[in-house]
């Protein structure tokens, strides 16, 4: 406990104190290139945590190390994982900017983005903690087929997987060759390695403390900014939102609901695909597993929600801040024409703040924990798919249960190897693509998919496999189908010239539907397995509300 | 003991019962303030939005909107800490007796 806790220190003081002294600097940092502090921090980042990974290592011997840090994370310490699991680069990037675009409607998304987690506490996270071990599949398929459910839980979570890593490689490619100066494949092939060796040394150990490290770096660097900007409007919320309002092309418009969600059918799909699609993430729910038992569950999610709430507050305010100071100065515009295009691309603003209030030196140290949240983010993903093929589809599936612990752990490493590779050729694959669409997706498929399933099997007594798979497959197929149709592929994509499907976001129609084919064809399903199953429900329900049952299985 | 004459044992106690509708109540409720709220604000974004985009004060350029969305992520996450203080205090306290009497 002490090692990891030393060499957090130490790699937070490595960080803070070039950037503390950030102001005074700035003769001497503006002449060296940008890239050298970022690449000088980073560097620091990555080899505390390769510290902490080989540390890991050593304590890593079971499957339950392995997968879930042999359950013995507190709820603090789980808390702020989770909020490193959650804050990532995107949300920091990306709702910054879209308040830096188009102001209060982009505090909108950012509380849709938040709404899920009290909902993940109150509705699942004691049943999450008392019915799983390793992963949601578990959870799914407690009391239906093993194989058939396993398999489509394993299915629902790799999809989902593999999307977000996408988003996650080419946003980490983007924005290391626009900030540390180095080529798109060679950024990508850097995350992807260290992503594999977090994963297959340290498992959940290593990862989790790369997730807290990141939280922290993240929430303090945020916070810094966050008093810097505020400082320039004498710690004033009014004075800033008018510097804003005079600022911005939208003026007063600006302070008030715009466009963005006018129509409340894509308000409600947007926002139940965020809310219910969080907590159906495979990396998040697996978080669970890592704590002793439901009290701390509890508190973890207490802990993450606090700070992922605290910091999206701050996010929101730090793109009302750069409205007036990045979107004023032509040095952050292409060709410095002031309402143009933004250099880097629109999802910038909060990097050109940096640079704008604390300098290169600052924005050095912003662009290193951009890059080591990407980092955070990806090996929680490919930990998350390395358990579903491991776990689920090797170990219960395929050997029925027969594998044993080192087999089992043995497949796991190769597939997170594999994931890696995976992850890199798409990553690859997609740079000059269009990936918002794969954000959309992702929750969609988390929502629509998965959700309704992991949700009927904890609350509902009638759901049988049958009705689970169907429910699951429409689910999958559904949401799917609409984002294709939508104007984010079927327009921007494959440029065609309407969407077919009108609305941006699918949950609405996917997960309704799901919901409604897993309830009909469960009712419809008479047979002897189905009432075997129902029958299941109540010993299961017992060990959802107690745990009994539960604490043996995260001792093995 | 095998885990299923356990489970029989469990639901045969009345704290457990006790415990699933004092705590199942809660979260029901909470969650019902939660989704409420937001699901209300959201409303109010289609149909109303001149309602937010009300000034705070005179001349201010802080609107209505922003103290109330703010509002939404606090007290949600202090709805957080009020069902966690109870289901880990008190609910807590009652899942161990159902537990220590089921198993003795």
């Amino acid at each position: 406990m002490s090692r990891p806790l030393t060499l957090l220190a130490a790699a937070l003081c490595l960080l803070a104190v070039p950037a503390l002294a950030a102001p005074g600097d700035l003769g001497g940092a503006e002449k060296q290139p940008v890239n050298v502090t970022a690449i000088v921090m980073f560097f620091a980042f990555v080899m505390g945590t390769l510290g902490i990974t080989y540390w890991a290592s050593k304590r890593t011997k079971s499957a339950s190390d392995f997968y879930t840090a042999g359950g013995g994370i507190t709820g603090f310490q789980n808390g702020l994982a989770i909020a490193g699991d959650y804050m990532s680069a995107a949300t920091l990037l990306g709702l910054s900017s879209l308040v830096f675009a188009k102001g209060f409607d982009g505090f909108i998304y950012t509380i849709s983005f938040f709404v899920g987690w009290p909902i993940i506490l109150f509705l699942l996270a004691e049943r999450l903690r008392n019915l799983g071990r390793f992963t949601f599949a578990d959870i799914a398929s407690y009391r239906l087929d093993q194989s058939k459910i396993r398999t489509f839980a394993a299915m629902g979570s790799l999809t989902v997987v593999c999307f977000y890593l996408i988003v996650q490689m080419v946003g980490a490619g983007q924005l290391i060759k626009l900030l540390f100066g180095l080529d798109y494949a060679v950024a990508v092939i850097i995350v992807g390695v260290l992503m594999v060796i977090y994963v297959t040394f340290g498992g959940m150990i290593a990862t989790t403390w790369v997730q807290i490290i990141k939280a922290v770096l993240l929430l303090g660097g945020g916070v810094l900014l966050c008093l810097l900007a505020l400082s320039k409007f004498g710690f004033s919320l009014e004075a800033m939102a008018a510097k804003a309002v005079t600022s911005h092309k939208d003026g007063i418009k600006l302070m008030g609901p715009g466009t963005l969600l006018a129509d409340p059918v894509s308000a409600v799909s947007l926002s139940l695909g965020l809310v219910f699609g969080t907590a159906a993430l495979p990396h998040i729910l697996m978080r669970f597993f890592t704590v002793p038992n439901a009290k701390e569950a509890r508190k973890s999610v207490f802990v993450a929600s606090g700070f992922i709430g605290f910091f999206f507050l701050v996010v929101c305010v730090l793109g009302l801040a750069a409205i007036s100071i990045v979107g004023t100065d032509p040095q952050f515009f292409e060709g410095g024409k002031v309402g143009g295009k933004l250099l880097g691309g629109g999802n910038m603003p909060v990097m050109h703040l940096a640079k704008a209030l604390g300098g290169d030196l600052f924005l050095g140290f912003l662009s290193a924990v951009a890059f080591a949240t990407i980092l955070a983010v990806v090996s929680g993903l490919a930990l998350a798919g390395a358990s579903a093929i491991a776990h689920d589809i090797y170990a219960r599936v395929i050997r029925k249960g027969h594998a044993s612990e080192v087999e089992e752990m043995r497949v796991s490493k190769i597939a997170s190897l594999v994931l890696g590779v995976v992850a890199v050729v798409l990553g690859i694959m997609f740079e000059k693509q269009n990936v918002a669409f794969l954000v959309g997706l992702t929750f969609g498929i988390a929502a629509s998919a998965n959700f309704p399933v992991l949700f009927l099997s904890m609350y509902w007594k009638g759901l049988t496999t049958r009705g689970a798979l169907w429910g699951g497959i429409a689910g999958l197929i559904s949401a799917v189908a609409c984002v294709v149709l939508s104007k984010a592929v079927w327009v921007v994509v494959l440029e065609k010239p309407a969407p077919i499907f009108p609305y941006e976001h699918p949950a609405l129609f996917s997960m309704t539907l799901a919901f409604l084919v897993t309830i009909v064809v469960s009712k419809l399903d008479g047979s002897a397995t189905a009432r075997a199953e129902r029958e299941l429900f109540e010993d299961q329900y017992v060990r959802a509300q107690t745990g009994i049952g539960a604490a043996q299985a995260s001792n093995h | 003991m095998s885990d299923s004459a356990v489970y029989q044992r469990v639901r045969q106690n009345p704290k457990f019962h006790e415990l699933v509708r004092r705590r199942g109540r809660l979260a029901v409720a909470l969650s019902v303030v939660v989704l409420g709220s937001y699901y209300c604000f959201m409303m109010v974004v289609a149909f109303a939005p001149d309602l937010l985009r009300t000034p705070l004060a005179e001349g201010a350029n802080l609107t209505v909107g922003v103290p109330v969305g703010a509002a939404i992520i606090v007290v949600s996450w202090l709805l957080t800490g009020l069902y966690s203080y109870f289901a880990n205090g008190e609910f807590e306290e009652l899942n161990k007796d159902v537990v220590r009497e089921v198993l003795k």
